[in-house]
């Protein structure tokens, strides 16, 4: 038994035993993201002439997209959604909840960290019925306690109401996560600080930020890759009124199959992949770097 | 000067880690407070520090009520029994951490700090991150960052148990150095009887939120003021025997012992400290003020081996000096040194015998 191969299986059965798995990612994942990249390379339509004999196109759709403007605003849109409802909103408010819930005793504790979680749990038809209900025209539960009536939130403030909407669902998983990262510091290190006369804001710039920073850009990763992905906000407002709130993954949706241009979709598909690759490249560069630092 | 008093904190539950407790610590003392755990020493402790609210009672530090002050304004510095230093700062910064929330200037901190340090002779260590420090260089970090920011009073909390054994005494004096260098009023915390002896200019020994005793060292060793201080005072437990005296005479474990003057007649406890009774392993010919019974343990102390002997129902213990050790199951007899005995009616101290 070599030290390279300490189960003693030998090269063959080990193979044996990872091929199942491999052939598994590469027969749902690996071949449709290539079929994905061939697609974007075609003008492949849902119906029509297209439909039955898809040429190859090139980069045609590559640089239709770049020069849309409705790809451009969708971009930007996503920026916002990503800024506004996950770094800003999930994160800060997620850390907050924990921050405030640390050393409360246990009903209060439990009781709003089941009310946080409740909304990351539930369906998400379930939750976007919810949210309709809660912002409907005409019998909205907020028109009904803010004494406004007729006033129609989601097609006066579709970005908002979804960021806002975003926020709710998902800042339960940045409330344990740091809540999780909070249990991390230890108490004498915050006594220390606040003996010296340190502020709440000096006690986290120099005790516990230093300690969860590896959380924290964990946290970040993962939620801004999940709300650049997030499909849910269709089920508010379907991208509209007139592609207001028409973030990518939305767009991609209102193109490929409402509007039936296939191959132009995989084309943005294979766009927002990158996009996402460039995201995670650099979170894990951050990391590494930290890393370094920590172990000199 | 620390003052408090009806000092009372209780937790949600019921538990009163600390009873309405008076207490003066003098300028410039060096304070034990002494208990087993779970006695309310570091609750007090870190009423001090402003780490707990009382739920009554007034602290006051140097004649000022600090007892609705946040920690960062009673002018106190604590050292944490894991030291609390910050891993991402250098000792410099670590040291200069109070005086950099007091918004000192860099170069005066940094001078501050390397001052300190020097003191402390930690100056060839000033860039180096607290995970490549040794235990005792990091407690002695802990110690110039307290002192860096000159507070009124230091708060110890089991200032010496993460050290090795080893280390732990050479800690000790320097510590005690240290305080009498400074003469700040210091307080510090800790279940091991042998350090609050050593150090402590005054012990208060504290149980279940009380305190039990308060004196100097040898008041606390030599007359325990009741049968807890006693058994917990020492390095090996006092020997507390139930006792009656009747006639003029005690009655201990079989032996007859004399009675004080003004000793009334009734039930006692009879407390002798291991050290102060010698080991006969004759039979002492007419007399009747020993304890006679069977070697049942010998344990070994390095330069003496604490014995237990077996006696009816009672387990009385006696220290040997080394090389005469009884063997186990052999008949030995204890015999008590005069005026080393204390006598306890009602877990009070009456006199010794």
């Amino acid at each position: 038994m070599s030290q390279a191969d300490p189960s003693g299986l030998g090269r063959a059965r080990a193979v044996g035993f990872v091929l199942p798995g491999l052939v598994l990612i590469g027969v749902f994942l690996i071949f449709p993201a290539l079929w994905t990249i061939y697609l974007g390379l075609t003008d492949y339509r849902l119906t029509g002439l297209a439909a039955a004999d898809p040429q190859v196109v090139g980069v045609d759709n590559y640089t239709t997209a770049l020069g849309d403007e409705r790809f451009r605003n969708s971009l930007w849109l996503t920026l916002q959604y990503v800024l506004g409802s996950a770094v800003v909103g999930q994160a800060v408010l997620g850390f907050a909840i924990a921050w405030v819930l640390r050393n409360r005793p246990g009903p209060v504790k439990r009781i709003t960290e089941g009310l946080v979680l409740l909304a990351w749990i539930l369906p998400s038809s379930v939750i976007a019925f919810l949210w309709i209900a809660l912002l409907d025209r005409d019998d909205g539960t907020l028109n009904a306690l803010l004494h406004t009536p007729g006033f129609a939130w989601l097609l006066d403030y579709p970005m908002p109401s979804i960021i806002v909407f975003n926020v709710w669902r998902g800042t339960a998983f940045s409330m344990m996560l740091y809540g999780a990262a909070l249990e991390n510091v230890p108490p004498s290190h915050l006594e220390t600080a606040r003996l010296a006369g340190a502020s709440t804001f000096q006690q986290l710039r120099d005790v516990v930020f230093p300690r969860i920073k590896g959380h924290v850009l964990t946290n970040l990763l993962l939620i801004s890759l999940w709300t650049f992905n997030d499909f849910t906000s269709f089920q508010l407002t379907a991208g509209g009124p007139e592609g207001r709130s028409e973030i990518l993954p939305v767009y991609i949706y209102n193109v490929a199959l409402s509007g039936g241009r296939l191959g132009f979709g995989a084309a943005i598909s294979f766009l927002v992949l990158l996009i996402n690759l460039v995201f995670a490249f650099v979170y894990l560069r951050l990391l590494r770097d930290r890393r370094k630092v920590v172990v000199p | 000067m620390i003052s408090l008093s009806g000092l009372t904190k209780e937790f949600p539950g019921g538990v009163r880690a600390v009873d309405s407790l008076d207490l003066e610590i003098g300028d410039g003392e060096f304070f034990a407070l002494l208990g087993p755990s779970g006695c309310g020493k570091t609750t007090l402790l870190r009423s001090i520090a402003g780490l707990e609210t009382p739920t009554s009672g007034k602290i006051r530090i140097g004649g000022v009520d600090v007892t609705a002050s946040p920690p960062g304004r009673r002018d106190v510095a604590m050292v944490f029994q894991d030291y609390a230093l910050f891993p991402h700062m250098d000792v410099t910064s670590n040291i200069a951490y109070p005086l950099r929330i007091k918004k000192v200037s860099r170069q005066r901190r940094e001078a501050k700090a390397a001052e300190t340090a020097s003191r402390l002779s930690l100056s060839d260590l000033l860039a180096r991150r607290p995970a490549q420090l040794s235990g005792g260089q990091q407690q002695r970090v802990a110690l110039a960052r307290a002192i860096a920011s000159r507070p009124q009073v230091f708060l110890f909390d089991e200032p010496l148990s993460n050290l090795d054994a080893r280390l732990r005494l050479e800690a000790r004096t320097f510590l005690k150095r240290l305080q009498r260098e400074l003469a700040v009023t210091t307080v510090f915390v800790t279940h091991d009887q042998g350090e609050a002896l050593a150090l402590a200019d005054r012990i208060a020994v504290m149980n279940a939120g009380r305190i039990m005793q308060v004196g100097t060292p040898s008041e606390v060793f030599h007359r325990p003021t009741d049968p807890f201080v006693a058994g917990f005072i020492g390095s090996t437990p006092m020997n507390l025997l139930p006792a009656s005296a009747e006639g003029g005479r005690l009655h201990v474990a079989g032996a007859v012992l004399p009675l004080p003057r003004d000793v009334a007649d009734g039930p006692l406890v009879y407390g002798l400290r291991p050290e102060y009774a010698d080991l006969s392993q004759s039979a002492p010919v007419g007399r009747r003020d020993v304890f006679s019974g069977k070697v049942a343990v010998v344990e070994n102390l390095g330069t003496a081996h604490l014995v237990t002997l077996d006696s009816g129902d009672l387990l009385i213990q006696v220290v040997v000096p080394e090389g005469d050790e009884p063997a186990v199951g052999a008949s030995a007899w204890a015999v008590p040194r005069p005026g080393r005995a204390l006598l306890y009616r009602d877990d009070r101290l009456l006199t010794g015998a």
